[in-house]
Order: structure tokens, then sequence, then C-alpha cells
């Protein structure tokens, strides 16, 4: 479904923002990015539909290679990706509906998107999609009125909408309360598996992470230094992505499996670099 | 300093623009002696103040009471006037949508953007009356070269505000709009005309406003309007019809302020 192979991403003037990073998936599942700020997570997902150019390497979504598609055919590419964000990015002054059916704009005519005139089947496919996450009713209401949590969900269905084959999630749960957070990772998950459409999420939670992915990538300096189940992430690992840290109330159920040996237990750092990029957030 | 247990107590705001002191009492000094020559020099002749004061009051005298017995110069005038203004607002309202998007850094590509910038830089260099001096050479006196006139300064204005609103916009907003596969002209409808309509529209409101004040002005260079009427009553001591003229400048103004203050206040 998708394949990446050997993605690059320098920004001019600035260090290296993803080396040569490998990634294949092969089935519908829901995988979790996880990794410390400035590691590379936004940029990963950004390269993948071209939000941000990458520098060079390979992108495949469902045979297709995107890195080299040109205008035009990328923006036909884009209508298969649907994307969530941080900050949910909805059109504010445009009501939940709109910024529901904005997820089609990729398949109408320039006049029919003006006039506000889609077709019966997006209409429909909007009301159920507002229903589904929770939002029945409030289709006339402006984005701007919505808490952050109903704004997620009008982005988790804007980019639905768009019957992507790859979700690309970015943050989802940054801006929410812990409740929340909970509950819009939930939904994400629950569509993706109805769906059987695979999604890239990064996220900053671990345990949030393990709860509800069903892999787990970790970045590191712009390198994939973890790619497993959820479960296998220990302190030992959490201490090679993140840096030493007591790590055993983090870790979900094996917590008290592991002594709290991350102290020593970061020796095994292979390139010996220490987390020392978590300030160098990168743009984009 | 701070280095012992005991916390210092006195704290100084450290000086903003000119850390040197002697340097900093010297930038008095010397701007105290530049506004001592300044006025000293101006030459002032209280004598011809003394003059004119009186010349003044007979002015004064000879407008009272105001004549408007010749309304339908008055009203022509004002029509005219209005007319420009109108016309004006409405031609640099539409030019400077593509104007603004052009001269707008997030938007356009770099040399579309410079030459955009350039060509608004250019037509606010110069001030109403310097434009419609030029007009009237051109295309002869009257309410044409007036509009021309606020049409350049309208789309000019406009399109700089837009230009700026478009690049103070939120380009999360963008960026997700483009992810769903958008194209440009989309991309315009949906992420960029909902953030940027509502100033856009004080501004051209606004902009009808500054209209009607400058509508007033050209007419003095030959440009048509009212302006004209007042200039050709000074020019022949009608000083009565020339107040008549003045208040109705001041009420059309005040309208005119009163109409944009309202449609703008709804338009938050």
């Amino acid at each position: 479904m998708l394949e990446i192979k050997n993605l690059n991403k320098v920004y001019p003037g600035s260090l290296q923002a993803l080396k040569g990073i490998d990634l294949s998936v092969t089935e519908p599942q829901v995988v979790a990015i996880i990794g410390s700020s400035g590691a590379g997570k936004s940029t990963l997902i950004r390269c993948i539909n071209r939000l941000v150019e990458p520098t060079s390497g390979s992108v495949k979504l469902g045979g297709e290679e995107i890195t080299t598609l040109n205008r035009r055919e990328l923006r036909k590419a884009r209508t298969r990706m649907g994307m969530i964000f941080q900050e949910y990015n909805l059109v504010e002054r445009l009501t939940v509906m709109e910024n529901v059916l904005s997820g089609r704009l990729g398949y109408v005519s320039f006049w029919a998107a003006f006039r506000r005139n889609y077709p019966p089947e997006d209409v429909r496919a909007a009301y159920e999609l507002l229903d589904r996450v929770g939002l029945t009713g409030r289709h006339n209401d402006r984005a701007d009125a919505l808490s952050g949590g109903q704004r997620q969900r009008v982005g988790i269905a804007r980019a639905l909408m768009q019957k992507p084959d790859l979700l690309l999630v970015d943050e989802p749960t940054a801006s929410l309360d812990p409740k929340t957070s909970r509950q819009i990772m939930r939904l994400i998950v629950e569509l993706a598996h109805e769906r059987g459409t695979p999604a890239l999420v990064n996220i900053h939670d671990v345990v949030l992470a393990q709860a509800s992915a069903d892999r787990v990538i970790a970045l590191r300096d712009g390198e994939t230094v973890f790619d497993g189940k959820p479960d296998d992430l220990t302190p030992d690992v959490l201490t090679d992505i993140y840096g030493e840290e007591d790590w055993s109330a983090t870790i979900r159920r094996d917590g008290d499996e592991v002594d709290a040996g991350a102290d020593d237990g970061a020796d095994e750092d292979k390139t010996g670099k220490r987390n020392n990029i978590d300030e160098k957030a990168i743009a984009g | 300093m701070s280095n012992s247990s005991v916390p210092d107590t006195v704290w100084k705001r450290p000086p903003a623009f000119i850390t040197n002191p002697t340097v900093r009492m010297g930038a008095w000094v010397l701007l105290a002696a530049y506004l001592v020559w300044s006025v000293g020099s101006l030459d002032m002749d209280w004598e011809r103040v003394a003059r004119g004061l009186p010349r003044a009051g007979d002015m004064l005298a000879r407008m009272f009471p105001p004549d408007f017995s010749r309304q339908s110069l008055l009203i022509r005038g004002v029509i005219e006037s209005v007319q420009m203004a109108f016309a004006a607002s409405f031609i640099g309202m539409i030019l400077a949508i593509p104007l603004g998007l052009a001269a707008a850094s997030n938007l356009a590509p770099r040399s579309v953007y410079l030459a955009a910038r350039s060509l608004i830089v250019l037509s606010r260099t110069f001030h109403e009356i310097l434009i419609a001096i030029f007009f009237v050479k051109i295309f002869g006196f009257g309410p044409l070269a007036g509009l021309l006139t606020l049409s350049v300064a309208s789309v000019s204005f406009i399109s700089k505000m837009i230009a700026e609103d478009i690049e103070n916009m939120n380009m999360g907003q963008i960026e997700a709009i483009r992810a769903t596969g958008a194209s440009f002209s989309k991309l315009l409808i949906y992420a960029v005309q909902p953030q940027v309509l509502p100033r856009y529209l004080g501004v051209c409101i606004y902009r009808l406003d500054a209209n009607i004040r400058h509508s007033t002005v050209v007419g003095i260079v030959g440009a048509g309007g009212i302006g004209a009427t007042l200039s050709a009553s000074f020019k022949r001591y009608d000083y009565d019809f020339s107040l008549a003229i003045l208040l109705t400048i001041i009420a059309l103004v005040f309208i005119g302020e009163i109409f944009s203050t309202w449609i703008r206040s709804r338009l938050r």
C-alpha cells in the first residue's frame, strides 16, 4: 500500500531532517510514529503528500511513485491521502458542512465548489460522517464555534470525505485534554479499521501510542530507530529514542517487569549520540 | 551581583536605544539646539500675521449667512463627487483583487510578487493631487480625470491592504485545503477568501469613505466634483456660497463616516 525507500529531506541551511527512511505498510494498520520534537515526524508525514518536497528517495502509494508527479498528477494523488492536523486547520469562517465537503474539492468542478453545489452522494456521505463522528445536527455551525475536540472531529470527517487510501495524521491530540485525546485517538483508530485504511499517526503520547496503534515506529535525528509491536517498547528502547529518563511509569502493562535501570541502559545507544536535537524543532 | 545569597533589590531597565550615557546626553543637547535654531530661522513675520487677522474677520463676515440659493450648482457638484467616489471605489475593489493576490509573498511567485509590490509602491508615491494634475493635463478638465485619480489611489491602497492580510493568513488552513488535492483556484475560494473577506470589505468601505473626502479636493485642480465649484466660488469672492459648499462637504463627509463606521461594525 505504502512503500517508502531511502527518503531524505534536507532543509536549506539546516540539518538533515530525514536520513534514508525506509518504511513499508502492507496491510491496513494504524502505525504510530513517535520521537522527540524535531526528530522528523512531521517532515516524514508531509513528504508523503509533498506538502514538503523530499530531497531524494521514493514514495509509492498503491504502486504509484509520488515524488516524480507533476502538479496536476500530484493534486490527483493528494485526493487519495486524507490528512488530519494538530491544530485541526479547519477553515474557521466556513460552516462545519463546508469544511467536511472541502474533502471533495479534488473531485468537483470549480463552479460546483464555488456554489457549494456538491453531488447528492457527497452530501449524503458528509451527513453520515458527521453522524459517525458525533456531530449530528451541527452542520450549519461555523467551525470557530466548536470546541477543540469537536473541531478535530470535523477534521477527521474532512479527511475521510476523500475516501482516502491512506490517512496522514499529524499530532491529532497534542492540542487536546487527556480525555478528549483518548476519544479522538479511539475514533481515528476505529474509523481506520472500519474502512480498511492504513494510517500514519505522529504522536507524542507514548502511552496513547502503545494503547491504540498496531505498530510503532520511532524516529531519532531523522532516522528510524525502532519499528515493531507496541508491546516491544521497553525502557531501553525509549531511552534509545528519547534519551535517559525514568521510563518505568510510562510503559503500559510491562511496567513491573523491567527494573528502573534506564540510567545505565543508556549506554547501548549505538551511535553514541544523545538526544541532542530536542529543541531544534523543524518548521513545517 | 546576585551571586550572594541575598537577592538584589535594585533594578533599572537597561536603556533601549543608546547604551553609552555620554552619547545619550549629547543626543538630547543636539536635539534641543536644533529646535532653537529651527524656530529662530523660520523668520516669522508677526506684522504680516497682524495684518492678516482683520482680513480673516472680513472674509468670515462676508461668509455669513451661507448662501444656499444656487442649489442646482451645489447639488450637481455633490452628485458628481459622490459618483466619482463610488465608481472609483468599485473599480478599486475589483482591480485590487488580482493585484493584491500578486503582491502577497506567501501565494505569488517571487517575480510576480516583486512586480506587483513595485507597482503598488510607485502608485502610492504620488499624492492624489499630483496624480489629478497629471490626469487633468492628459484628459482635460472634468470628472473623468477625478475618477481616474481616485481609482488609481483606491487600487493601490486596497491591494496593499489585501496583500498584507493574505500574508498574515493562518497557513494551516491553506495547508489543509491544499492537502485535499484542491487546485489553486479552489484554494482561493475555500481557504483564502474566507480568511480575508471581512477585512477586504472593511477596507473597501473605508476607501469609499476616503474617496468621498478626496473627491471634494481633486476638483480644486480641475478634476470635477464639488471641489471645482468651491474653487470657482473662492476665485469670484462668493464667500457666502463658499461657506454653503463647505457646510455641504462637512455634511457629506460626516454621512460617509457614519455609513462606513456602521457597515464596518457589522462586518466583524
